[in-house]
């Protein structure tokens, strides 16, 4: 019976993507009516299998609840066919200079335990609210279907990472989110600023993304297995203790904390999360104010055996986080509009999440989690019709209130120059592009400039990329081919 | 022991598109040209994909056809083989030239050589099926032919490919001749191996001498170009004529070297401003990380490499077509404006999309497994290599989403003719997607084969019998650092 429940608590949400998915490459013009219903329908499908599972739980009093789809992919075992080695496993019982056993088993298991049931539920409860709020919204916008694709990917993503019992499965959950984020923040695709905003959310993710696949595949290395339950030995979460050496946990947890900087705008990342806001505000504020920004914390705390195993790691993921809070706290109240300002008072609130986790605390972080995403959720969603309200009070009362400002009084050299730092959020993107990214482009460019003049050379003439760059389109699409 | 297949297949598959190519020629009206090339192409992706299928009942690790021909001739049956490794992808080349075809506009007939194509098919499904060395050589210095005929036809300068196909062409004949005088079973001597992993690096574009793609991108038609890369024609002669008998130094520097040009040509791929020299130096950054993955020593690594073989080419082939497809429509395509492409070619935009990810290993999509599992086996037992494969993956999913961008989005583009895709097109489009995604979700069946034939590959390489000496199997192509054992619980 769990089994079933807890399948359907993945199965929703997959289903409604590859309808959503389906209808659009068959150019299926679904109403706006159906795609809501659908939507809805997966939503409270999924809610309330899992709001089951958390009675069931309760009831029996059982704390850890796995549910295995099977393999999902299995290479038979075989007597290794070596070179001059022990065979690559997944889930090795090898030790190195042996012809050991080769197999690999890519399991679907997801895990529903103190962990994952509050988060699988508030995943559903807060995207089933947004997915209300988004179907009148976005009422007669264009990309309607589009929005709903993407958000459905979304809750796709949010419940296989939340409900993972595998780093592997976590891990598939966490692209979707990020490719769902990145085209979201990029939806009002007619204008370029929500576009590059949504190339830069997702180049940061990628980079995340690359320090998780590394942690997960090192993690299989050092544990033997990218199970959860193998990771942390006997004990649910959050009991349990991490079976590898410290400074292997130490190797692995600060790839781990990259990743979840990345994902939760943790600095130095933290240049993104503002520009998140370019999307519309259903997906404002179900990404960047409650779910995908928590998604790192989650991560920190589904790997709180790991982090324990470190008193250096825990002191990095505490000092990261104090130095975000400060930032974040600095930058939001100076911020100029009301959805960065919401942007900066959540990242404060998800650094001091992070610094909980890194003090050892487990059940706190995962109160503050759903609180804050509630809560945030209102506020974001209460965004745009909040200046409409306050302009209709002012007409109301007829003149400006509490407007008495400090202009013209001039501000000491130190606060100036703190609120240029907070204004300007730290200079932190800029940095990044001048330090990292400028350095690496300017290389490939001189070798790009080198690779034309070398071919050009050889063939005496100009390369045709060259020359085409200043063609109009249309007129030398004829000449294409 | 060589097996059986019940009917010809292969034979069929090569012996079909040449006719096809003849009857092409012939043909003076370019739209009954065009249905002709479509039907001798669908044919011969038919006799693939009955190969494929028929090899999966014969159970042996290779096979060669029915009433084979050259058997007849040459009292030979180990000419046209297919084996465990290359099996499927002739089933691949075949489809990535029907749909190459397939996608292709009727206004464009008059620039794409539908002859040459199908000869290149037939050139192409001779050379994976090919097991013979001095046959192999030929067909891949006859391979060279057709885009090298379609540039003399552009009036383009053909100076750059020629100079390097034509090298790779003589150090090829001189490696294997040298090799040949050993008895080609031993392992080559200093100058034969040397000459043949030049050879290799010459073909497999990498880097320094990679600069002959980036120029075939840009002369060629993107179709030619296309078609000449994507079926990997050149991995597969590195497996089949360099590996087995260069000694382990040479099969490093191959795989060192391939390490190097993924990074690099996913760092170029991301700076460039030309969507064919983009697609250009994408493509070998995926196919270099295939030709160091060919490297692996252990069955995870080399599984992973054969299933990213295959999704790579299918993906990217995919990819390509959508580049095809809008240069069709707004001609050559640069990365450094916006064009907003998506509200006019909705299908093309998802198509793109989905393609792109596939090739970078997206969870999803058929790209996933086999990349996980590339990583897996490199992290094993040479991190340094795991974590270059996962920044090139990390740098071409940057690369791709920017070109998804520049195309699709940023601007409202305004037209008065249609730009909808063509239903020859959707069909592509639905097939490739149904692929990528079916692949993706249950990619069971594909891994298995391919590990399969990686455990076999493995385990021929440690006898000895796939001609490799014993000295140079006790060689890794990498050096295995040493893992603590205390780690493993």
């Amino acid at each position: 019976m769990l089994k079933l429940l807890g399948l359907l608590v993945v199965a929703a949400p997959l289903l409604l993507t590859a309808i959503l998915g389906l209808c659009m490459l068959l150019r299926i013009q679904l109403s706006e009516r159906s795609i809501s219903r659908l939507t809805a329908i997966a939503v409270v499908t999924g809610l309330v299998a899992s709001l089951a599972i958390l009675v069931t739980m309760l009831i029996s009093d059982s704390r850890y609840v796995p549910v295995s789809a099977g393999d999902w992919v299995r290479l038979p075992d075989t007597a290794a066919p070596h070179v001059n080695e022990s065979s690559a496993t997944h889930e090795h019982h090898s030790t190195p200079g042996s012809p050991a056993e080769a197999h690999f088993h890519f399991t679907l298991k997801f895990v529903f335990d103190r962990l994952s049931v509050p988060f699988v539920v508030m995943t559903f409860v807060l995207c089933g609210v947004i997915s209300a709020f988004a179907s009148r919204y976005l009422h007669r916008e264009q990309g309607f279907p589009r929005f709903f694709l993407f958000f459905s990917v979304f809750l796709t993503g949010m419940i296989l990472s939340s409900a993972a019992g595998t780093i592997e499965t976590l891990f598939f959950g966490w692209e979707l989110v990020g490719l769902s984020s990145a085209l979201l923040v990029a939806f009002f695709q007619d204008r370029r600023g929500p576009v590059q905003n949504g190339l830069r959310v997702w180049s940061i993710y990628r980079i995340a993304d690359a320090a998780f696949l590394l942690a997960a595949l090192t993690l299989h290395h050092l544990s033997g297995s990218g199970d959860f339950a193998g990771l942390a030995g006997q004990g649910a979460w959050p009991a349990g203790h991490a079976v590898i050496s410290p400074d292997s946990a130490l190797l692995v947890g600060l790839l781990l904390l990259f990743a979840a900087a990345g994902k939760s705008a943790l600095i130095p990342f933290s240049g993104w999360l503002p520009r998140a806001m370019e999307g519309p505000t259903p997906s404002s504020a179900v990404f960047y104010g409650a779910l995908s920004v928590h998604l790192g914390a989650f991560l920190l705390l589904r790997m709180g055996p790991l982090l324990e195993e470190s008193l250096l790691l825990q002191a990095l993921v505490v000092l990261l986080g104090l130095a975000t809070c400060a930032f974040a706290a600095m930058a939001s109240s100076v911020q100029a509009d009301i959805k960065s300002s919401l942007a900066f008072a959540s990242l404060i609130q998800v650094s001091l999440i992070v610094t909980e986790i890194g003090f050892g605390l487990r059940y706190i972080p995962l109160i503050h989690i759903i609180g804050h995403a509630c809560f945030r959720t209102l506020q974001l969603v209460r965004a745009p019709s909040l200046l409409k309200d306050y302009n209709a009070m002012i007409n109301a009362l007829g003149d400006r209130q509490g407007t008495a400002a400090k202009i013209g009084v001039a501000a000491p050299a130190r606060e100036a120059r703190l609120y240029r730092f907070a204004f300007d959020r730290g200079n932190l993107d800029p940095i990044l592009d001048e330090f990292l990214v400028r350095p690496i482009t300017s290389a490939f460019l001189w070798s790009d400039r080198m690779e034309r003049r070398w071919t050009n050379w050889l063939s005496g003439r100009h390369s045709t990329a060259q020359s085409g760059a200043g063609q109009r389109p249309l007129e030398d699409a004829a000449m294409s081919e | 022991m060589i097996g059986e297949l019940h009917l010809p297949w292969l034979e069929i598959a090569i012996l079909l598109p040449l006719l096809g190519a003849a009857v092409c020629a012939c043909t003076r009206k370019l739209t009954r040209a065009y249905v002709t090339a479509l039907v001798f192409a669908g044919l011969t992706s038919l006799c693939t994909i009955g190969e494929w299928i028929d090899f999966g009942t014969v159970h042996a690790f290779e096979a060669h056809d029915h009433w084979d021909l050259l058997q007849w001739l040459t009292g030979r049956s180990d000419i046209i083989v297919i084996d465990e490794l290359s099996a499927p992808l002739p089933a691949l080349a075949s489809l990535l030239f029907l749909l190459v075809l397939l996608a292709t506009l009727r206004t464009k007939l008059d620039r794409f050589p539908l002859s040459l194509t199908l000869l290149s098919l037939s050139l192409t499904n001779a050379t994976l099926s090919c097991h013979d060395p001095w046959l192999l050589i030929i067909l891949l210095s006859l391979s060279i032919l057709p885009p090298f005929l379609e540039l003399r036809q552009r009036r383009q300068c053909t100076r750059v490919f020629l100079v390097h196909m034509g090298l790779f062409t003589g150090l090829l004949l001189a490696g294997w001749a040298l090799v040949d005088r050993t008895d080609g079973t031993a392992s080559a001597s200093g100058l034969s191996a040397a000459l043949l992993t030049a050879a290799a690096i010459l073909r497999a574009g990498v880097v320094p001498v990679h600069c002959w793609m980036t120029d075939l991108f840009e002369k060629a038609s993107f179709g030619t170009s296309l078609l000449f890369l994507t079926p990997m024609t050149g991995a597969y002669a590195v497996m089949h004529l360099v590996f087995p008998v260069v000694p382990g130094w040479a099969m490093q520097s191959i795989a060192v070297l391939s390490l190097i040009t993924s990074l690099y040509a996913a760092g170029m791929a991301a700076v460039q401003t030309d969507a064919r020299r983009f697609f250009c130096f994408l493509f070998l950054s995926h196919s270099s990380l295939v030709l160091s993955g060919l490297e692996l020593v252990n069955v995870i690594g080399l599984t992973g490499a054969l299933c990213v073989w295959l999704s790579v080419g299918l993906s990217l082939t995919g990819y390509g077509l959508t580049i095809r497809a809008v240069e069709a429509r707004i001609g050559r395509i640069q990365l450094n404006r916006y064009y907003g492409l998506a509200e006019h070619t909705p299908t093309l935009a998802g198509l793109s999309l989905i393609t792109g990810l596939s090739s970078i290993g997206f969870p999803g999509t058929i790209g996933f497994v086999g990349m996980e599992l590339l990583v897996e086996g490199c992290v094993e037992f040479y991190p340094l290599v795991g974590l270059i494969l996962v920044i090139s993956s990390a740098l071409n999913g940057i690369s791709i989403l920017r070109a998804w961008f520049r195309i699709f989005t940023g601007h409202r583009f305004q037209t008065t003719v249609s730009l909808r895709s063509q239903p020859a097109e959707r069909f592509s489009v639905v097939v490739l997607t149904l692929l990528i995604i079916g692949g993706g979700l249950w990619p069971q069946p594909g891994v298995a084969s391919r590990h399969h034939a990686a455990v076999e590959l493995l385990r021929l390489k440690g006898r000895g019998l796939f001609e490799i000496d014993a000295e140079d199997a006790e060689t890794p192509a990498l050096p295995i650092p040493k893992t603590d054992a205390t780690l493993n619980p």
